[in-house]
């Protein structure tokens, strides 16, 4: 519960633009390469020809996160989905683009004002117990970033820190104790506890209920929503399980090797998905209404990052595939209001 | 949506599922809150850990309360008497004193010299060691938080350092500085702490990459919190293993220093200076110098091994029982 003035004095932030985004990913592209070590550095000078292994995670992705909003990102494993959570939540740099938080860049600049905004987005793990120090009770692992950037002054600390924790289902009387003396579900709740310490507006969760069980799964969630409800909190959650996605997303986000392959409202992409692969990842989700359906799994495998197909990614996979698919990269574009999908397929009429 | 959410409260009311599932989700087994306190506990419940921690105390407690225990004062040679010179143990001197272990060459009691020189090396061994382990871990959390060209040169640089015989570079420094016990704790660290850079820096990879450290980095804590209060404190298993056979080794290489003269003062002999003076008589038939001298060392480096071996056990998972 934030104070009464400072709810107000965020609604009256919030008023004259809220159309404009809480967060916008901008052309965001991380490549990850080797470095050419001395040896190859002098091979290379003999003449020999230069190896060079780049890996694009993330390849030129935009999206905007607005204000209460829950975008889901989803994809296959190594689709570079945790890389982009990772990059909002500022644990990894960019290589080219920008993230742009209220219109301010927190992704290449530093200094004070840049690390209040960065605060302002917070991440949860998928991992509870090694996302948590083991050396640290858990109270002090809460705390300790709240204090050391002020969020509240020294003598509200202790209640500022006991309600949290109360408020994501912790018994503050357990501050005393380590991470590992808690369950799965404990673990992540302290997780979300000591991210929403620092109040932020944006919680990147990476596959934050990947690692618990089901009914678990089930009171997670619930919290992430009543938390939402209680301090307007946008949330970018990154997961594969796309059931769990469309349980709880406003917009889904889909990527493929790197690349945002469509995006829309989550009733609108569920309804009517536009790109192959996003009709082909929904059709493997398994449903209660067609029990013995055999499964339409996806042909092929996911071609390796180091060499990614040339123009589509999809097209080695893709039962539509074209010969302009080979050449040419498909870029987003609207298929619907709100609705955007990467495929030449909707250039054809 | 809804679909799912029933099905979801569906198998948290069936406890057999529950029980299922929670079995299908076994856990690795989880470390121990207080690592280094139950290990201590571990090392104390085997026996041979717990008579190499009798002997360490005794020891480092002897040497402590040297002043007090001793008989004699070794470094004052206004008591030392020529005449008492290499008598045998358990001989009387004319002021009426028994010389349990004997004399040396100076007419020093040698229990009380053994007690003096069990303090000098034990002081230059852990101070040493204490040393080369602050200078080595700063290094080596440096080397694998930063990585990169930072990694490359503290790594070489440890390399290099670990490519010499370390008795060689204490003996170049050693010329080169002079004696007296602050030099020799010189030349001891700079010939340590590259295994200590090397201990740190590979515990701080793997914990670098562990999530918390992540969490820590999106909590916008500076570096230097994330390495000391978050990576630091996670690699101290290791490094308590390290530090200690470190101790044990420092304590018989300052011996050897000692032992080929370059070590410590005549006047303040520590157990490798000991040795040396005695070993000029060995042949005469005087063997008690040496051989007292030499057991006390003995017995101090095994103690430190089989505490330090006992802990290696203990803290590396891979040897759990």
């Amino acid at each position: 519960m934030i104070s009464n003035s400072e709810k107000q004095e965020a609604q009256v932030k919030a008023s004259p633009d809220q159309q404009a985004p809480l967060l916008e990913i901008d052309h965001v592209t991380r490549r990850f390469e080797r470095k050419p070590d001395f040896a190859a550095k002098l091979a290379a000078r003999l003449g020999a020809p230069i190896n060079r292994r780049t890996v694009h995670a993330v390849d030129d992705a935009s999206f905007a996160i607005h204000q209460r909003e829950v975008v889901g990102l989803v994809g296959e494993s190594g689709c570079g989905k945790s890389t982009l959570g990772r990059i909002v939540a500022g644990i990894d740099d960019p290589t080219e683009g920008r993230i742009l938080y209220r219109g301010q860049d927190v992704a290449h600049a530093s200094g004070e004002a840049t690390r209040k905004f960065h605060l302002k987005i917070q991440m949860i793990f998928q991992d509870p117990l090694d996302s948590l120090n083991p050396r640290y009770r858990i109270g002090k692992s809460v705390s300790e970033a709240a204090r050391y950037h002020k969020v509240v002054p020294e003598e509200q600390m202790a209640e500022h820190i006991e309600k949290v924790l109360l408020q994501c289902g912790v018994d503050p009387t357990t501050q005393n104790r380590f991470p590992h003396q808690f369950s799965g579900g404990q673990r992540q709740r302290i997780g979300i506890a000591r991210a929403l310490a620092l109040r932020p507006d944006l919680v990147v969760c990476d596959e934050a209920v990947a690692s618990l069980d089901v009914s678990i799964q089930a009171q997670i969630i619930n919290l992430f929503m009543d938390l939402r409800d209680e301090y307007d909190l946008a949330y970018l959650f990154v997961s594969h399980d796309i059931g769990v996605v469309r349980h709880i997303s406003d917009r889904v986000v889909v990527m493929y090797l790197g690349r945002i392959v469509e995006q829309g409202t989550t009733a609108e992409l569920f309804a009517k998905p536009n790109h192959p692969y996003t009709q082909a990842l929904l059709s493997e989700v398994p449903s209660l209404k067609r029990r013995h359906s055999s499964f339409h799994t996806i042909k092929g495998e996911i071609p390796s990052p180091l060499k990614p197909p040339s123009g589509c990614h999809f097209h080695p996979r893709c039962p539509h595939a074209m010969e302009r698919c080979k050449l040419e990269r498909p870029m987003l574009k609207a298929v619907a209001s709100g609705h955007m999908s990467a495929c030449h397929l909707n250039d054809e009429g | 949506m809804t679909d799912m959410t029933s099905n979801m409260n569906a198998s948290g009311s069936s406890e057999d599922l529950a029980a299922q599932i929670a079995a299908a989700n076994s856990f690795p087994p989880e470390p121990p809150a207080r690592p280094i306190r139950s290990a201590i506990k571990r090392v104390l419940t085997d026996p041979l850990g717990l008579v190499g921690t009798v002997i360490v105390v005794v020891m480092l407690l002897a040497a402590l309360f040297a002043h007090w225990i001793a008989p004699q004062n070794p470094y004052d040679l206004a008591v030392l008497d020529i005449l008492d010179n290499r008598l045998p143990p358990g001989s009387e001197s004319f002021s009426g004193m028994t010389y349990w272990l004997g004399t040396d060459d100076q007419g020093r009691d040698l229990y009380s010299a053994i007690l003096y020189g069990l303090r000098t090396s034990i002081f230059v061994g852990i101070a040493s060691a204490g040393i080369a382990l602050v200078i080595g871990s700063v290094m080596g959390l440096i080397s694998a938080y930063f990585g990169g060209r930072t990694d490359t040169l503290v790594m070489r640089l440890v390399d290099i350092q670990l490519s010499f015989p370390p008795i060689l570079v204490a003996l170049i420094l050693l010329a080169i500085l002079g004696q007296g016990v602050d030099k020799i704790i010189v030349a001891l660290v700079v010939t340590q702490w590259a295994y200590y850079a090397r201990t740190v820096r590979g515990a701080a990879l793997v914990e670098r990459g562990r999530t918390y450290v992540d969490a820590a980095r999106c909590l916008a804590l500076p570096s230097r919190m994330v390495t000391m209060n978050h990576i630091l404190p996670n690699c101290l298993p290791p490094l308590i293993v390290v530090a200690t056979m470190r101790v044990a080794y420092a304590v018989s290489l300052e011996a050897t220093l000692s032992f080929l003269g370059i070590g410590l003062p005549v006047t303040e002999p520590s157990l490798g200076l000991l040795i040396s003076n005695g070993n000029k008589y060995m042949l005469s038939g005087d063997w008690w110098i040496s051989v007292f001298p030499g057991v006390a060392l003995l017995l101090l480096i095994v103690g430190i091994n089989l505490v330090g071996d006992r802990l290696r056990d203990v803290l590396n998972p891979k040897f759990k029982d």
